[in-house]
């Protein structure tokens, strides 16, 4: 508890902050309190419902449960906000006048994806996702003189808007059905229904739940919204939304599915299992054909989100074993991949004003690092083995394959397709001479961004070398 | 702890390079491949003194899946360990000679960080790290391959090569995950499945299963060796790439694919394997003749090369699928001896083509009257190659001939082509650029220098071994291959 509570304190602390105009005092300031929210997070480890006595009131915490599942996937959030800080570095170097409220808005929506992967009440989850993408909105809009952001914002917020009207008019048909908001008395409910008629609610509630967050984590065929909203964000948003908006969208899917509704399983499975062949199918191929280096990670990251809902079909009601175990390595293999992509892509894009392939080209000659960190994270997002994205489909794989093998194989062969597509930035790099009009001078790096990409890469092998100190976990 | 040092190493000095330049890095990367060496022969003497057990290393590795990073040398993989581990430092003292390479220090570090690759796939004993040392053995080729090429049909010829092998080993890491659910918990172990090979070897699984099964493993051996009609990326790879790296290729890590049949097909799927024997059989006979005939037309000394090796893989995959314990150990001789035939054709290849810039046996001619010490290292790879007694190749296709005879009298007959059409081939690459008339080389080309001369002894040391007493080898390999009958024979 105390993490969103310090988030939300250091959250306005930091917009105060703002008004000493100094950005050189922001970042680290940030950077000190998501490490301690970090660390805290950490010491709830096994001290699962245990909440800290100052809050310890039925109103919070039958509303939020603190359990191991919450502290593994708050952990990968707020690793991955930790992690990307530093590519915030350019905004600071610019002068940028709205940083403060930029920080303030991405602890904000920590705040939120806290609450989704922690909650016990679906109004505590209607109301975390609901922080985590208004603060998106904005931030997707955050570079205003561009018409592209403006677009992404726009376009994000109104189709988020009508999401979030389908998500929440299937909670009020779930409660209706069964007359609770608590996930355990939910379950119960479903499982045993008082009243037989209120059966069609009830299933139509479930779809329009599946069907408003399918849209939050960019699932086929919900995710219309990504490559643009992607493309047209600045960069570093673009790689938070990509990861902890997928991160905790999956773990309150998952806990939404195996908590509240294992009963209702026979709406939501096939549902959930068409949803995966299709997002893996679109996004996949979507991907292949891009030319732009970050709109194909657009694509990958929808392509991504049908591996999870791969991992979804394997949940059997509780929120441990290796569903969840899957869930939670392939979130983190893939946050930790995708954080080291968008670094290097955003150092490329701010230097060499190149979005596209070619605008890669001869990387391996002037940053010899930038492009081994994005090779590793392209074979990580690949699923290469030596990376954790290996493992992360693995243990997917495997925990699926009991259960229905023709998507685990329908799985493998499009990761075939997105072994092509994530070769190419690498072919780019290394094989492709240079085209005229893309400048060969080696691009920038600070020292902390240095650090940050060898941690970044080192985690991936380390993730992809000794999976076993983490695969156990939950 | 011996055989995790002998794997690990290679990557460790591979980082180390990082930090080294010039001919500091040529320092580190040759001492730590001949040290790698020492330590290789190290293990060979642990194992004769004390046996394989002395050689196994076992880590709970994800426990709560029941793997294990289990490794482990018998003779087998002992002879594919030392092959490894002699192979590498003349691989890289090849690419000592290449100056033109840019960025040298990453070269030699990705032939180390190979290495590893290659060690781990021959010593792995659990599945799933002998797949993963599968793919991790890809990833530098792939890099050695294409970032040092000056071919501009590069990125294509090293993609479709990535692409063929991915897509094969991923249908063999989906035959393994299968195998994986069936098997039961280890020993010991709170996981309900282990993927260790002992486990998969006790599976008694139907023979319709199988039959499918088989086709999964087979897949990527099939496109690593390669056999026949899965070989189309390989005469490109291997022309186009680098020297050092098509000897990789053609050295070492086309005995991926043979050492996986003999340890992770055969006695993983026997009824699997005897349902598709023929047909395997058939293919790998293609491949034979179709490889011979195409070699006769080649004038690129290195695809001449490539074809050759495409034919006498058929020759070894005919011997191993021939399920005879003759067939099986004229495998393992012959993998030693071609590994050691092909790296020295290639280096001959590359030596030439260094001098005159050229590989084309059209340009070339009349090359011995200053060349000699380059010529007779040619001939005595050359007669290795076409399997003269006294020579590797001899005793290696001897055993596997023999073997395919046992299998069908007229397979035997007809992969027995191999040998003449062979000869034919390379005496005429021989004839075209060091014989015949004189061309514009032929006053200006300098013979072999003393480092060169020094690459070449161990191989010539090799061929004359392998010939004159291939005991040392058939012997270590021998409990192994038995055992493999065994295995194969319960059902």
């Amino acid at each position: 508890m105390l993490p969103l509570v310090l988030l939300s304190v250091f959250g306005i602390v930091n917009l105060f902050l703002g008004f000493l105009r100094s950005n050189r005092a922001l970042m680290p300031f940030v950077l000190v309190v998501l490490a301690l929210v970090f660390g805290l997070n950490l010491l709830d480890w096994n001290h699962a419902g245990s909440i800290s006595g100052l809050f310890d009131s039925p109103y919070i915490s039958q509303m939020l449960t603190v359990d191991n599942y919450s502290v593994a996937f708050s952990g990968i959030v707020l690793l991955t906000a930790l992690l990307l800080l530093p590519f915030s570095n350019s905004y600071v170097a610019a002068g940028e006048p709205n940083l403060a409220e930029y920080y303030s808005l991405l602890l904000f929506s920590l705040v939120g994806a806290i609450m989704m992967v922690s909650y016990n009440h679906l109004i505590m989850l209607f109301v975390g996702i609901e922080i985590l993408s208004i603060s998106m909105y904005c931030l997707a809009g955050s570079d205003k003189r561009n018409v592209r952001s403006n677009e992404a914002a726009l376009k994000y917020f109104l189709q988020g808007a009508f999401a979030t009207g389908i998500l929440l008019f299937g909670m009020a048909l779930l409660y209706g059905a069964t007359g609770t908001f608590q996930l355990s008395d939910l379950a119960t409910a479903v499982a045993a229904p008082a009243n037989q008629t209120l059966q069609p609610m009830l299933y139509v509630g479930v779809l329009m739940m599946v069907i408003g967050i399918g849209f939050k984590v960019s699932a086929a065929p919900f995710h219309f919204w990504t490559p643009d909203v992607y493309e047209g964000t600045p960069t570093f948003f673009t790689a938070f939304m990509s990861t902890v908006v997928k991160t905790a969208g999956f773990a309150a899917f998952l806990k939404l599915l195996v908590v509240a509704l294992p009963a209702a399983s026979t709406v939501w499975l096939p549902t959930i299992a068409a949803m995966c062949v299709l997002t893996l199918l679109l996004g996949n191929i979507g991907a292949a054909v891009q030319t732009s280096a970050k709109r194909m990670l657009a694509y990958s990251s929808v392509s991504h989100a049908g591996y999870l809902l791969l991992g979804l079909v394997a949940g059997q009601g509780k929120l441990s074993g290796p569903a969840a175990q899957g869930i939670f390595f392939y979130s983190l293999a893939y946050s930790v991949a995708t954080v080291a992509a968008f670094g290097v892509l955003k150092l490329v894009a701010d230097q060499r004003q190149r979005e596209d392939y070619a605008g890669l080209a001869g990387l391996g000659r002037t940053n010899p690092l930038l492009a081994f960190v994005l090779t590793v994270a392209m074979l990580s997002l690949g699923g290469i083995p030596l990376t954790g994205g290996f493992f992360g489909k693995f243990f997917i794989f495997m925990a699926v394959a009991p259960i229905n093998i023709w998507l685990v194989v329908f799985a493998v062969v499009m990761s075939m397709v997105g072994i092509y597509y994530y070769l190419r930035p690498v072919i780019a790099m290394y094989l492709r001479p240079a085209e005229p009009g893309v400048p060969q001078t080696p691009i920038v790096v600070d020292g902390f961004q240095s650090i940050t990409l060898v941690v970044l890469a080192a985690l991936t092998l380390i993730l992809g070398i000794l999976p076993g100190f983490l695969s156990g976990l939950l | 702890m011996l055989t995790a040092f002998l794997v690990f190493f290679p990557l460790a000095a591979a980082l180390l390079l990082h930090f080294a330049k010039g001919a500091a890095a040529r320092a580190l990367a040759l001492g730590a491949a001949l040290l790698e060496f020492a330590v290789a022969v190290f293990a060979a003497i642990t194992y004769a003194r004390s046996g394989p057990a002395s050689l196994d290393f076992n880590l709970n590795w994800i426990p709560s899946a029941g793997i294990t990073f289990h490794l482990g040398i018998d003779g087998l993989s002992l002879c594919l360990v030392l092959l490894t581990t002699v192979l590498v430092p003349i691989i890289l003292l090849t690419a000592f000679r290449h100056e033109e390479y840019e960025n040298p220090g990453a070269f030699y570090a990705l032939v180390l960080f190979m290495q590893t690759g290659l060690l781990g796939v021959f010593t792995a004993l659990d599945a799933f790290v002998f797949y993963f040392f599968w793919e991790v053995a890809l990833i530098p080729i792939y890099f050695l391959a294409g970032a040092w090429s000056r071919h501009e049909r590069r990125i294509q010829i090293t993609f479709k090569f990535f692409l063929y092998t991915i897509i094969g080993s991923l249908f063999m890491l989906a035959g393994f995950v299968y195998l994986y659910m069936q098997t039961g918990p280890a020993a010991g172990s709170l996981a309900a499945h282990s993927s260790d090979l002992q486990a998969f070897y006790n599976l008694k699984l139907g023979a319709s299963t199988q039959a499918w099964l088989f086709w999964l493993i087979f897949a990527a051996f099939a496109v690593k060796m390669p056999i026949f009609p899965f070989h189309t990326w390989q005469p490109d790879t291997y022309t186009e790439s680098p020297a050092p790296a098509t000897m990789l290729l053609s050295g070492i890590m086309l005995k991926m694919g043979i050492y996986g049949c003999l340890r992770w097909l055969l006695p993983v799927v026997p009824l699997g394997v005897s349902q598709w024997q023929q047909l395997v059989e058939v293919l790998a006979i293609i491949g034979i003749v179709y490889g011979a005939i195409i070699a006769i037309r080649q004038d690129d000394m290195k695809k001449l090369i490539a074809y050759s090796s495409l034919s006498h893989v058929g020759l070894m995959i005919a011997g191993v699928f021939s399920l005879k314990a003759i067939g099986l150990q004229g495998a393992v001789v012959q993998m030693l001896a071609h590994g050691v035939n092909v790296v020295g054709m290639f280096l001959v290849a590359d030596a030439i083509e260094r001098r005159t810039g050229t590989r084309s046996l059209a340009d070339l001619g009349g090359l011995t009257r200053r060349t000699p010490l380059l010529s007779v290292c040619f001939l005595v790879m050359l007669l290795s190659t076409v399997a003269l007694p006294l020579t590797g190749g001899f005793v290696g296709e001897f055993l596997l001939l023999e073997g395919v005879y046992e299998f069908n009298a007229w397979a035997g007959a007809v992969a027995g082509l191999t040998i003449i059409f062979s000869a034919v081939y390379l005496l005429r690459m021989y004839q075209r650029a060091m014989l015949g008339p004189e061309s514009a080389y032929s006053d200006t080309i300098t013979d072999l220098s003393g480092t060169e001369l020094l690459m070449f002894v161990p191989l010539i040391v090799l061929v004359f071994w392998l010939g004159l007493f291939p005991g040392t080898f058939l012997h270590l390999s021998e409990p192994v291959t038995s055992q493999i009958l065994t295995v194969v024979g319960r059902y």
